[in-house]
């Protein structure tokens, strides 16, 4: 309930942004499907549909969820942008709709029928492109033809109209080795385009990429779309970066992680293209979205956030791949600010994708060290003194918060039970595995590991694979 | 798009494209008669390949050396065949114990097993019914002798197919079945480019083991008369039975000869066109390159062929829709999969048994099941050969490899020699080793070891250099620049950097020594035979006598040997390299 309400005032913000900028805007919303083959959709119809849609992994005494009851349609004439931060399933939920994986509870729709394999209205552009290297870029292209038995002459046409509209035409004969990323990429938007597919899926598209050539390649895509040159008729972007999901979706689904994948909220983006990020009405779409990602809704500044024990535990407090010397640096940053930042300004500035920056502000969270409050991230006191502290203070003032950390207090503690001082890894798998898949629990641990080394409150031995009190804690 | 970018684009691709087409006019010629000439040879060797034959008049072979060049190119045809052989079998078996979960439960462990069983078992065990499939002509013998070969090559082959088509990069599965890709297609666009690599090189390598085994396979006993194939190794084997040093000489000249002459012709230019399955981002900078791969690359026909070749392509494409599409059914039925495992698991169990039951039941009949223990005992003695042989090429071998692998200048002149020295089949050396023996008096027990490392140890060599030659420059800056050196350099630093190429050289040469015992341990010159004790010997008694229950035991034997060294050792070791020491970390 608390979350439909969520979802609810986050939907009015963006609405308040939308009336702001419909003011001075001109055209309509930009994104009407002008021309496609099939002329039996209508704008607003939908073409996918997810019911109830459950996905989980077999764990060692029960499944592990990842995703957990997504309900979602894609409509026509639509962009829509799953965000979400690294393991929060929105990979999982794009290979849903493609077809690629099965669920294990709930169904995915292609007009209105149940998918029993991969789903033929879609084609999908990769994070890592995906070209096979040993294939020309025409052959490349033509692929997905190929599959469908079109016969040579028309494969070979529509390939090289496909590749001009990307702006590759000439490089038909080059291999994909030859090709810079940015041109890889357009080789993959191309093979996926050329099948006329009714809802394109991107996953991560433009992470692979540098800054600029990323920016460059979401610009011209654009253009297309907006010039209705698209051959598709909806489009679905998985992506972590809240301003890309700005830029280009109309509505912006943000995936959450605790304890597994689900819609925490949704926006709808009813700006028109281009987009530019500095516009107030931009800015104001990305801070709604940024604050609903850090999980800070309100506006109350918490000094010290330090939950009392027994709140967080290793079930709903996962370590975040954080490491000792990134959150350090955040932390003098944000000493070196007066103590705050915004958060979504603090990522452009150091030109960080949220992937990087917030498991540092998860980890400074975790160990009480800061504290998001509305946009901005806080230090606290104990923050402080860790990030003017010289090096053997910061590690007294590291331990003495690493403490506050589930994880390393279970180790600490159990490994003070132990009469010998030292328990094996897999003692401690073991306990995570009741919440968590076996791969997050080894990133778990190997930050848990990091952090307690750091802190000298134990130590970890690869070979034998085992913790041991540090020489001062025994 | 903006149109400056496309254009000026665009006449780069051109100029690239014109640039591939110009000089060599004369390469056309060259290569179009080369093609031609080995057309000429095939058919005309082929032809001696089928004609009649009767097992009660024994085939001899004429040791003239003017015949010399004719038997290399019969028994390259042989290895021609088999090596073709094996690769359709390498894929067909790889891509089957990928695909199919059920079928890759049997097929993998089975493959384990054939890698470990004695080449020389197969052809004693399968000539006769490749005989009675060519009844009164000599094309059983020859399918017996290519068998034999392929046994050989195919198993390490077709391991590799597997295990490239398993590391498939997921996405690369997930394109496959995005676009609907057909089964066809999957195979030829996907998964075999994928293996290709992996494929080529152990293709070379096998054909460099296989050498090996040419005069075993080329002189063939059927029914207590020995039968002889045209061939080099048929050649050798008459030369050595005539203890005439002299034709022996030419044996190993033409031998010789034909390796480097294949390594140039054909493994060179395919290892470098195998370069274009590369599944990297960048161009490499140290691609393989060969002469003979430029020269057939600037002729301008085969281009010509090329374009023929895919409008067959695209029929054969078009025919084979008929397999289906890659999909993968969302919603499996468990029960349905379950009563499916259950029963193909009964039908391989009900077959395992009684398979075993009958073939315990012929030897029961035949000779007793006490015919297992004394090639049990044997076979520690021929351990303890193969053992004794791994420690002193590892001592003798890893330093100089290391030496040689640490500076490129000597790698770059070592490692074809060093590569033609590993395919050599040494046992046309046994002779002048065995001459040497009788003069120094050391016995062939001991001897053995040595003709064994003739051919084995030179996988530590390869292996070693190979391991040296990929230390990182910076970490020898860095042992120099910290004073690392002596006892402390190798322990700390050279040997933990070539342990992981090592122990790949260590499985590879154990198993040949294995496989040479059955040659090494019976050795004949002239009018002298050395025997020693050993399982090897044992083996290769009893194939001379046609004793079938002593054969089917030996390398029953054999096999598990190998298979328990494998797994108590080789393995472990592997792991620990893997886990520990390798420096691509």
């Amino acid at each position: 309930m608390a979350l439909r309400l969520l979802a609810h005032t986050t939907r009015v913000r963006a609405a308040e942004a939308a009336a702001r900028e419909s003011a001075r805007r001109s055209d309509g919303t930009g994104t009407d499907r002008r021309s496609h083959p099939r002329s039996d959709v209508r704008p607003g119809d939908v073409l996918l549909s997810t019911r109830d849609l459950v996905k989980s992994y077999a764990g060692p005494d029960r499944d592990l969820p990842v995703l957990g009851g997504v309900d979602l349609d894609i409509r026509d004439g639509e962009i829509v942008a799953l965000l979400g931060r690294s393991g929060s399933g929105k990979s999982t939920l794009l290979r849903l709709l493609a077809g690629l994986i099965a669920p294990t509870s709930g169904e995915v729709a292609y007009r209105g029928t149940p998918l029993t394999g991969a789903n033929p209205g879609t084609a999908m552009v990769f994070q890592s492109f995906a070209l096979l290297p040993w294939l020309t870029v025409q052959q490349n292209v033509e692929a997905g033809l190929e599959a469908r038995g079109v016969p040579r002459r028309e494969r070979a046409a529509a390939a090289l109209a496909a590749l001009d509209r990307v702006g590759l035409d000439g490089f038909e004969s080059a291999y994909p080795k030859e090709l810079s990323g940015g041109m890889r990429q357009r080789v993959g938007f191309a093979r996926a385009l050329v099948v006329r597919p009714e809802v394109l899926l991107m996953d991560e598209p433009f992470s692979a990429l540098d800054v600029l050539t990323g920016q460059n390649l979401r610009r011209d895509l654009m253009e297309l779309w907006a010039d209705g040159e698209f051959p598709t008729r909806a489009a679905v972007l998985v992506t972590h970066n809240i301003e890309e999901a700005v830029t280009m979706a109309d509505r912006i689904v943000v995936l959450g992680s605790r304890p597994y994948g689900h819609i925490t909220a949704e926006f709808a983006v009813p700006l028109s293209h281009p987009r530019r990020r500095g516009t107030a009405d931009f800015d104001a779409v990305v801070d709604a979205v940024y604050r609903t990602m850090t999980g800070a809704p309100t506006a109350v500044a918490p000094v010290r956030p330090a939950p009392a024990p027994g709140l967080r535990t290793i079930a709903n407090a996962p370590l975040p791949a954080a490491s000792v010397d990134g959150m350090a640096g955040l932390a003098d940053l944000l000493r070196r600010e007066n103590g705050a930042a915004d958060l979504a300004d603090l990522a452009e500035r150091l030109g960080l994708e949220n992937d990087d920056l917030l498991p540092l502000v998860d980890g400074l969270d975790l160990l009480g060290f800061a504290a998001v409050d509305g946009d901005d991230l806080r230090l606290t006191l104990a923050g402080a003194e860790f990030a003017a502290a010289d090096v053997r203070t910061a590690k007294e003032v590291f331990a003495a918060g690493a403490f506050n950390v589930p994880l390393v207090r279970l180790i600490v503690t159990s490994l003070r039970h132990s009469p010998e001082g030292t328990l094996r890894a897999g003692f401690f798998r073991d306990l995570l595995a009741h919440h968590w898949t076996g791969e997050q629990a080894t990133r778990q641990l190997r930050t848990a590991t990091d952090w307690g080394r750091y802190a000298e409150l134990y130590e970890y031995d690869a070979d034998p694979q085992e913790f041991r009190l540090a020489p001062a804690e025994a | 798009m903006t149109n400056s970018v496309r254009s000026a684009r665009a006449r780069s691709g051109a100029a690239a494209l014109s640039t591939r087409r110009a000089g060599f006019p004369w390469v056309d010629l060259v290569v179009g008669a080369a093609v031609l000439v080995v057309l000429y040879l095939i058919v005309r060797v082929g032809a001696g390949t089928d004609v009649s034959f009767d097992p009660a008049h024994p085939l001899t072979v004429d040791t003239d050396p003017a015949n010399l060049p004719y038997d290399a190119a019969r028994s390259l045809l042989r290895m021609a065949v088999a090596l073709a052989a094996s690769t359709v079998f390498a894929i067909a078996y790889g891509y089957a114990a990928a695909r199919s979960r059920r079928l890759e439960r049997v097929l993998i462990p089975a493959l384990d097993i054939l890698q470990s069983v004695p080449v020389l078992g197969f052809l004693s065990i399968t000539v006769t019914g490749f005989i009675a499939l060519f009844p009164g002509s000599t094309l059983g013998l020859e399918a017996a002798a290519v068998f034999a070969i392929f046994t050989a090559m195919a198993w390490n082959m077709a391991f590799a197919f597997y295990q490239a088509s398993r590391a498939l990069p997921g996405e690369l599965d997930e394109l496959s079945r995005d676009l609907r890709f057909t089964r066809w297609m999957r195979l030829w666009r996907i998964e075999a480019p994928n293996a290709a690599i992996p494929l080529v090189w152990n293709g070379m390598m096998s054909m460099g083991g296989a050498w090996f085994f040419l005069t075993a396979s080329e002189a063939i006993s059927v029914v207590g008369e020995d039968q002889a194939l045209p061939g080099v190794g048929s050649y050798a084997g008459a030369a050595v039975h005539d203890g005439d040093l002299g034709k022996i000489g030419w044996a190993i000249l033409t031998m010789v000869v034909m390796i480097v002459a294949v390594n140039f012709l054909f493994w060179r230019p395919l290892t470098a066109w195998a370069e274009r399955f590369k599944n990297e981002q960048a161009e490499a900078a140290d691609a393989q390159r060969s002469f003979v791969l430029d020269l057939v690359r600037a002729a301008h026909w085969p281009r010509y062929l090329g374009r023929a070749g895919r409008a067959l392509t695209e029929r054969i494409g078009r025919a084979a829709r008929v397999f289906g599409v890659d999909d993968r059914q969302l919603a499996p039925q468990a029960a349905r999969r379950r009563a499916g495992d259950l029963v193909f698991g009964f039908a391989v169990a009900a077959a395992l048994t009684v398979g075993l039951v009958s073939l315990l039941g012929y030897l029961h009949d035949r000779t007793g099941l006490g015919v297992f223990g004394e090639p049990l005992w044997l076979g520690l003695v021929t351990l303890t050969r193969v053992v004794a042989l791994i420690v002193v090429a590892t001592l003798l071998w890893v330093p100089v490899g290391v030496w040689i692998g640490l500076s490129p200048r000597r790698a770059r002149i070592a490692q074809p020699v060093v590569q033609v020295l590993a395919s050599f089949p040494a046992n046309f050396l046994f002779p002048v080793a065995l001459w040497v023996f009788v003069r120094t008096g050391v016995g062939i027990d001991v001897g053995g070891i040595a003709l064994m490392a003739l051919g084995a140890q030179w996988y530590i060599l390869f292996n070693t250099i190979a391991g040296a030659m990929a230390v990182p420059t910076d970490l020898r800056e860095a042992m120099d620049d910290l004073g690392v050196r002596g006892w402390q350099r190798w322990r700390r630093f050279l040997i933990p950097a070539v342990f992981p190429h090592y122990v790949t050289g260590g499985i590879t040469a154990s198993g040949g020594a294995w496989n040479a015992s059955i040659v090494a341990e019976v050795v004949t010159f002239g009018g002298t035979t050395l025997t020693a004790t050993g399982l090897g010997a044992y083996i290769a008694e009893a194939t001379g006598n046609d004793d079938f229950p002593r054969v089917l035991a030996g390398v029953a034997v054999m096999s598990v040997y190998v298979v328990l060294l494998n797994r108590l050792v080789w393995r472990r070791l592997y792991r620990l390299a893997t886990r520990r020491y390798a420096l691509a970390a």
